[in-house]
């Protein structure tokens, strides 16, 4: 296997602290020190960030089920291009995956055809359907690193309390998609001013508020990790936030465009702007900015959901939830919360990176010497309009196609080995 | 005089003052047309206007297939359980398809708020809308404001109140934005379900009791109370409903004499309005039908004008 020698990099590796001018070096997949390299090909950075490969831990494949709008292969293109050199791949594919059965099949699907580590996640409940267990126990020797039942929301409260008792036992955090359903019902977008302007049926924001203060309530009485997805409201942000204070083991994750979009976006009617949760109001967006300052919110998370043009070109009623973001997640962020000042640099690698890391238990998730040789480089003068046309996703589905960013992905490495380079899949 | 510009009609939340007042002024010359013994003119001559419903609707439809008529264009009806879209088809490809056929304006009903002005950004012809989900219905509220000023000579100052189920109304919506624009002051009331606050942030007073809501108006348009709302929670029954804001003949008491009872119909008799307010003196119901068509005619001639 070839060795490298990244030079003249600016490392950031938040896990350690390390925000310098140095060399990292590369053999058999592997972070080595740069001294005990013999003949490596020399990659010059030119001073541009390095950082430990970006971990997505909320990514939609649709592999089975739905390899029009993405496949496994297609998204982990999407992944590389975008910085990750992980992503958690949900479990709402069709069939669902809440058997053994059907994580094996993604395995070995991901080691012949992805291009960056795809680690599976199992249902919660058989089918996602919120009715009886999943087998958890056989998921997590099939290898999945978390159960969930994103996009639904087991609703039967003492399923979901035995559901975090028993994946305790086998050591699986929960990723919940937080959504009492009766306050969401029919709803196409944020209950708000806007919903009230447009006509359009809302979900309000209790419907999450509910299951957020549930699930801290479980954590708490089960000391286990439970960790909010795509977290909306300024009133989940407060919870999760004196939760933690108080000791309770849960995370928050906030997407790109929770951070960036409000709902007031519903009045163009694209369809791109439609998913769920909702886009909220400004406060909203903005507490969560807050929450990402101050520590409350740990993870960004994309919640990359293709939907093919077909599916999302109708009257936005009719049209499904979700967006793409695994291309566009740094940029976006860099642009909204970096160079904006809001956080730092590495506080944004932080999200990318240690803080998913943690909610999946990897233990020192940095560029320390003996790791995996994951990492990305990233030019953060760049600045570029998004082309949604330049996407690897098979997807087009984003609502920030023609947005002015500053900050790219330039370089994607796994395993040592080079899967991204200058907007080139290699 | 300005000169009106827009292919489409999508709602009154776009629409300038003076462009809901050019409206007004044409449908005053449309009316004077439908006064006379012959009333057709050959205004739409050679055009074709689709009359597109995805939701069912009698009295809209049969407004505007008489206004076509009497502009004298060719008229082609489309039902959403006639047409493709059960058979899979997307909205884009339906009206893709009429407006291959050589069509001018597509008039249409949709439940979907909104799927109108999908639409109308995708296709060349003139797109009017007859209703979207609860979103706008701006002939309505243009046949409504029509009303008003032919009875009581402007807005400024003027005290409408909107009372019924607010939220799931495209009627009101499309008469607030007018009704703002042109300097009344709006109040919407109705129980606290279905007339939530955040309408105060769209510049109308929210009241939830009727004496409070119609003791000041000048104007009080009456919606129509859905029976299957009852169901979902909103309000315990329509006896309820009725006993706290429905009109009856005492009501008229606590209001000004000379306020006008509008309705946009159909009536529930006796359940939001009592049968003999509906009849009396202070009702223009009857009249908003019939300026329907004149508005609904100067709507087609000026979207229609666009065309050439």
């Amino acid at each position: 296997m070839k060795e490298y020698l990244f030079k003249n990099a600016r490392i950031i590796d938040p896990a350690r602290n390390i925000d310098e001018l140095g060399s990292i070096g590369v053999s058999e997949g592997k972070i080595v020190a740069p001294e005990s390299l013999e003949t490596p090909e020399i990659i010059d950075v030119g001073g541009k960030v390095l950082c430990p490969g970006f971990i997505d831990i909320h990514v939609h494949l649709r592999q089975p089920g739905n390899t029009t709008a993405e496949t496994i292969a297609s998204g982990s293109k999407a992944a590389a291009a975008g910085g990750f050199t992980s992503i958690v791949a949900m479990p709402n594919t069709n069939p669902a995956a809440d058997t053994a059965g059907a994580i094996e099949l993604l395995r070995r699907t991901a080691e012949k055809e992805a291009v960056v580590k795809v680690l599976p996640c199992g249902n919660m409940s058989k089918g996602g359907k919120g009715e009886e267990m999943a087998g958890i126990g056989s998921l997590k020797a099939a290898g999945v690193v978390a159960v969930s039942d994103d996009g639904k929301c087991i609703q039967d409260h003492a399923l979901m309390r035995h559901v975090v008792e028993y994946a305790k036992s086998f050591d699986l955090p929960i990723l919940d998609h937080c959504e009492e359903v009766t306050l969401a019902a029919g709803g196409v977008m944020n209950e708000g001013k806007w919903s009230v302007l447009l006509g359009m049926n809302g979900i309000a924001g209790a419907s999450e508020e509910l299951i957020i203060a549930r699930n801290i309530l479980f954590a708490r009485q089960i000391n286990w990790k439970i960790h909010m997805q795509h977290v909306s409201t300024a009133e989940s942000v407060e919870m999760i936030r004196r939760a933690r204070a108080a000791g309770i083991p849960v995370t928050g994750e906030a997407t790109p465009h929770h951070l960036t979009l409000t709902d007031e976006c519903v009045k163009t009617f694209d369809t791109n702007y439609k998913m769920n949760p909702p886009l909220r109001s400004e406060s909203d967006r903005q507490a969560l900015i807050r929450g990402v300052a101050d520590g409350t919110i740990t993870v960004i998370a994309t919640d990359h959901a293709p939907h093919t043009a077909t599916a999302k070109l109708v009257e936005f009623d009719h049209a499904p939830f979700g967006i793409i973001g695994l291309e566009t997640a740094f940029a976006v962020c860099h642009t909204e919360l970096v160079v904006s000042g809001v956080i730092t640099l590495s506080q944004l690698i932080a999200k990318l990176t240690t803080g998913p890391a943690e909610v999946l238990g990897m233990k020192n998730y940095s560029l320390a010497c003996g790791n995996p040789a994951d990492f990305t480089i990233l030019d953060t003068d760049l600045e570029y309009v998004i082309n949604k046309n330049n996407f690897k996703s098979k997807s087009r589905n984003t609502p920030f196609d023609g947005r002015k960013v500053k900050g790219a992905v330039t370089m994607t490495v796994v395993d040592g080995r080079i899967v991204f380079r200058n907007g080139e899949i290699i | 005089m300005i000169q009106w510009k827009r292919k489409d009609l999508l709602g009154l939340y776009d629409l300038s003052a003076e462009e809901i007042i050019f409206i007004l002024d044409t449908a005053a010359e449309f009316k004077k047309v439908s006064e006379r013994r012959v009333k057709k003119v050959p205004a739409l001559r050679g055009m074709t206007v689709v009359n597109f419903f995805v939701e069912p609707s009698t009295r809209t439809r049969v407004s505007f297939e008489l206004a076509e008529q009497r502009l004298s264009a060719d008229i082609v009806n489309m039902q959403a359980q006639a047409s493709s879209l059960l058979k899979g088809e997307t909205l884009l490809d339906t009206v893709k398809n009429i407006e291959a056929l050589q069509v001018d304006l597509v008039v249409m009903r949709h439940s979907a708020p909104g799927a109108q002005n999908f639409i109308a950004d995708r296709l060349k012809c003139g797109v009017v809308n007859a209703g979207d989900g609860a979103h706008e219905h701006p002939t309505q509220a243009l046949l409504d404001l029509f009303t008003i000023r032919e009875k009581l000579g402007g807005f400024k100052g003027l005290n409408v109140s909107i009372i019924g189920d607010i939220l799931h109304s495209r009627v009101a919506r499309s008469n607030i934005w007018g009704l703002l624009k042109l300097g009344a002051n709006v109040t919407v009331a109705g129980p606290s379900t279905l007339v939530p606050r955040e309408f105060e942030e769209l510049g109308v007073r929210v009241c939830h009791n009727l004496k409070d809501a119609v003791k000041d108006a000048d104007v009080v348009n009456m919606l129509r109370i859905q029976h299957e709302r009852q169901n979902s929670g909103f309000f315990p029954s329509i006896g309820e409903y009725s006993s706290w804001f429905g009109i009856k003949s005492a009501t008229l008491q606590d209001m000004k004499p000379e306020a006008l009872i509008m309705h946009p119909g159909p009536i529930n008799r006796d359940v939001e309005l009592a049968g003999e307010v509906a009849d009396g003196e202070n009702s223009v119901i009857l009249e908003q039908v019939t300026n329907g068509l004149a508005v609904r005619m100067a709507v087609l001639f000026l979207v229609a004008g666009c065309r050439k």
